[in-house]
C-alpha cells in the first residue's frame, strides 16, 4: 500500500483585497472584496513506503500548501488523499503518532534546557514506553553523532547540532513518514552534508518514507532519486532526478581539450561558448545537434578529449521554474 | 481519559524543570510586585485616619491591609500574564501547528504547562511571600480548618477561571488579529472589577452594581478567594458561591473548547 496517495488535491485561497487608502480602508469595512488564488490545483501522486522524494518549487508554487494538506493542517478545496491509510485533515491520533513533520525555520525544542528534557516532554507526547524510548534514542543520538550534546541547553547549540536534535525530536515516535520542509536551510556545507548522511542513513535502516523539500539542490541530490517539481500550483515533473536533464535540459556541454595551447577562435560557429582556459573550451550545445556539431568540429579540429554533460542541476531546475508552465501534458501523467 | 490525564500530568512535571530555570526571575519579579503595595497601605491608613471611623464597609484598618495582601494570593493563582497573546501569537505565526501535528490538546497541554509554571512560581516566592505575611503577622487571625478547605477549594477554581478566560481571548485569535489591545483593556478593568483594587463591599452605596459584579466570574480572580479566608463568607453564602465559581469554572472550559473547535476549522479552511 502506498504511503501518500494525493488525488486532484487542490487548494484555492480567498485573499482579502485591501483597497489603497483610508477611504478604501474605510469601504472595505462593510463590503469586501476578494480574490481567489488558486495555491493547488490538481496535484495527484502516489510515494511508496522507503521512498526518498523531493519536492521542488520556486517560492509560492504550492509545496508548503501541498505538505500542509498531507500532514492535516488544511482542508483541501477539492481532491482527496491517503496519507498512512487515514484523511490527514481528519487528525486521527493514530495517523498523528506515525508521521512527523519538521519545518528548517521552526523550533519545537525548549530554548534554554537542554535537548534531553525536550525528548522527554517528546515521549510523554507520543507515550512512548520507557524502554522504547531509550533504545530510540540511543540509537538516534548515535548515528547523528551528538551523544555528549544533549545535556547541553539548546541555546549553546551550534544551527547544525540545533538541526539534529530537532530531527531526533521529530524521530523519536519512529515515524513512518517523515515530512521536512528546508531541513538544511542556513547550514554551512558540511552540516548540510552530515545532516543528508544521517537522513540516508536513517531511511536505509528504518526504511521511513521522505518527502522534502530545499532550495538546496544538493540535498536533492544527494537524497532523492525520485523528484516531484511544482510550479503555479501545477505539477509539471514526476519522475527520476536523472530524467529532468532530458525532459527540461534541451542543451549539454561539451568540453574539449585542443591540441596545442589556445582553443580555435572561431569556435563560436558551433555553439555557445561558455569558457576558455588555455586550450580548454566548454561548448553549449543543442542536445539534438550534439552528434552533428562533434562530427563538424572533430573533421575540422584535432581534439586531444571529449566529455558531455548535462548541465549543473540547479540551472535547469531554474528554467524550469521561470517558464513554469511548459511541460507537454502526458509527462503530469507519469 | 485517565490515560490522557496521565499523559498531561506527566507534562506538567517535565514542564515544571522548564519553568525551575527561570527560578531567579521569580525572585526578582516578586519583590518589585511588593513596591506598589507600600503606596497602597499608605493611602488607606491615610482614608482610615482621615474618616474618623474604624470600620468602612464592614473592613478595619486591619482586615483592609490583610485584604489587600490575600488579593496578592489570589492573583498568584489566577492571574495567566501572556497566556492570551502568547495563543494568539501561536495562531498567527503558525506554531499552532506543533499541536495539531502531534498527539496532543493546545488547551490541554497549556494548562499543563501554566500549571507548572504556577507550582514553581508559587514554590519559588514562598521566601517573599512568607517573610511579608509575618511582618503582617498581626492583621491577620488564622481561620478554621473548613475555611482553609473552602479557602484552598475557591483558589483552585480562581486558577481554572482565569486560565480558561484568557484562554477564551486568545482563542478568539482565529477571527480577529490584535488581541493584546483587548486584553490590555479587559486587565484594566478587570484590576477593579475582580476586587483586587478594593473590596467590592465599598461599593455597598450601588446594590445593582453589587449585583452584576457577583454574577460575573471576574470577582472569583481575586475578590471571592480572600473573602473566604477572612471568614466574610460563610454558610450558605459560602457553599452557594463555590458552586457558582464552579459552574463559571466549567462553563469557561466548555467554551474555550467550543471556540478551539471552531477555530481550528476556520483556521483549516482558510489559513494555515
Amino acid at each position: 500500500m502506498p504511503i501518500i496517495e494525493a488525488n486532484g488535491l487542490s487548494k484555492t485561497y480567498r485573499v482579502y483585497q485591501k483597497k489603497e487608502g483610508l477611504l478604501g480602508a474605510l469601504r472595505g469595512l462593510w463590503r469586501r472584496e476578494y480574490k481567489e488564488v488558486k495555491a493547488v490545483e490538481s496535484v495527484s501522486f502516489t510515494i511508496e513506503p522507503g521512498e526518498i522524494v523531493g519536492f521542488l518549487g520556486p517560492n509560492g508554487a504550492g509545496k508548503t500548501t501541498t505538505l500542509k494538506m498531507l500532514a492535516g493542517l488544511i482542508y483541501p478545496s477539492a481532491g482527496n488523499a491517503q496519507v498512512l491509510g487515514h484523511v490527514p485533515w481528519e487528525r486521527a491520533d493514530d495517523f498523528r503518532r506515525r508521521f512527523a513533520l519538521v519545518m528548517g525555520q521552526k523550533n519545537q525544542l525548549w530554548w534554554d534546557l537542554p535537548a534531553a528534557d525536550s525528548f522527554q516532554l517528546h515521549r510523554e507526547i507520543y507515550s512512548l514506553s520507557a524502554e522504547q524510548f531509550q533504545r530510540t534514542l540511543g540509537e538516534l543520538t548515535d548515528l547523528f553523532g551528538v551523544k555528549e550534546l544533549t545535556r547541553q541547553p539548546v541555546r549553546e547549540l551550534s544551527l547544525g547540532e540545533r538541526m539534529k536534535m530537532e530531527l531526533i525530536a521529530a524521530l523519536l515516535h519512529q515515524p513512518r513518514l517523515l515530512l521536512l520542509d528546508e531541513p538544511t536551510i542556513g547550514l554551512d556545507v558540511v552540516a548540510q552534508v552530515t545532516i543528508q548522511k544521517c537522513l540516508r542513513d536513517y531511511n536505509s535502516i528504518r526504511g521511513v518514507t521522505i518527502l522534502l523539500t530545499s532550495h538546496y539542490m544538493r540535498d536533492v541530490e544527494a537524497l532523492c532519486k525520485r523528484v516531484l517539481v511544482i510550479t503555479h500550483g501545477k505539477l509539471v515533473y514526476d519522475g527520476p532526478l536523472t530524467g529532468i536533464a532530458e525532459r527540461f535540459g534541451n542543451e549539454k556541454l561539451v568540453k574539449l581539450q585542443f591540441d596545442g595551447t589556445e582553443t580555435p577562435g572561431d569556435l563560436g560557429a558551433f555553439g555557445e561558448v561558455t569558457s576558455r582556459e588555455g586550450p580548454i573550451a566548454t561548448l553549449k550545445v543543442e542536445r539534438l545537434r550534439v552528434a552533428e556539431v562533434m562530427a563538424a568540429m572533430l573533421d575540422r579540429y584535432t581534439v586531444l578529449d571529449v566529455s558531455i554533460h548535462d548541465p549543473p542541476l540547479d540551472q535547469m531546475i531554474a528554467k524550469v521554474f521561470e517558464e513554469g508552465t511548459t511541460p507537454a501534458p502526458e509527462l503530469v501523467e507519469k | 481519559m485517565t490515560q490522557g490525564l496521565r499523559k498531561y500530568l506527566k507534562i506538567l512535571r517535565i514542564s515544571l524543570v522548564e519553568r525551575l530555570a527561570y527560578r531567579a526571575d521569580f525572585f526578582l519579579t516578586t519583590f518589585l510586585r511588593f513596591l506598589p503595595l507600600i503606596t497602597t497601605f499608605l493611602l488607606w491608613e491615610a482614608i482610615y485616619r482621615g474618616s474618623g471611623t474604624d470600620q468602612i464597609a464592614g473592613f478595619t484598618r486591619d482586615s483592609m491591609i490583610a485584604y489587600l495582601l490575600l488579593v496578592q494570593i489570589s492573583r498568584m493563582f489566577s492571574s495567566m500574564p501572556g497566556l492570551s497573546t502568547g495563543i494568539a501569537r501561536d495562531i498567527r505565526d503558525g506554531n499552532l501547528k506543533k499541536y495539531l501535528l502531534q498527539p496532543i490538546d493546545m488547551l490541554w497541554y497549556l494548562l499543563s504547562y501554566r500549571g507548572a509554571h504556577k507550582i514553581a512560581y508559587i514554590a519559588t516566592t514562598a521566601l517573599p511571600y512568607g517573610v511579608l505575611f509575618l511582618l503582617f503577622h498581626e492583621v491577620f487571625t488564622l481561620p478554621s480548618a473548613w475555611t482553609w478547605v473552602a479557602y484552598i477549594v475557591s483558589l483552585l477554581l480562581a486558577f481554572l477561571i482565569g486560565f480558561f478566560f484568557e484562554a477564551c481571548i486568545g482563542v478568539a485569535g482565529f477571527w480577529i488579529l490584535e488581541v493584546t489591545s483587548l486584553m490590555y483593556i479587559i486587565n484594566i478593568v478587570n484590576f477593579f472589577i475582580s476586587g483586587q483594587m478594593f473590596p467590592l463591599d465599598l461599593l455597598e452605596r450601588y446594590p445593582y452594581v453589587l449585583d452584576v459584579l457577583n454574577v460575573l466570574p471576574f470577582h472569583y480572580l481575586a475578590y471571592f478567594p480572600a473573602m473566604v479566608f477572612l471568614e466574610k463568607k460563610q454558610g450558605t453564602e459560602l457553599l452557594v458561591g463555590l458552586l457558582i465559581e464552579a459552574l463559571w469554572a466549567l462553563a469557561l472550559i466548555l467554551l474555550s473548547r467550543w471556540m478551539y473547535r471552531l477555530g481550528l476549522r476556520h483556521y483549516s479552511a482558510y489559513g494555515g
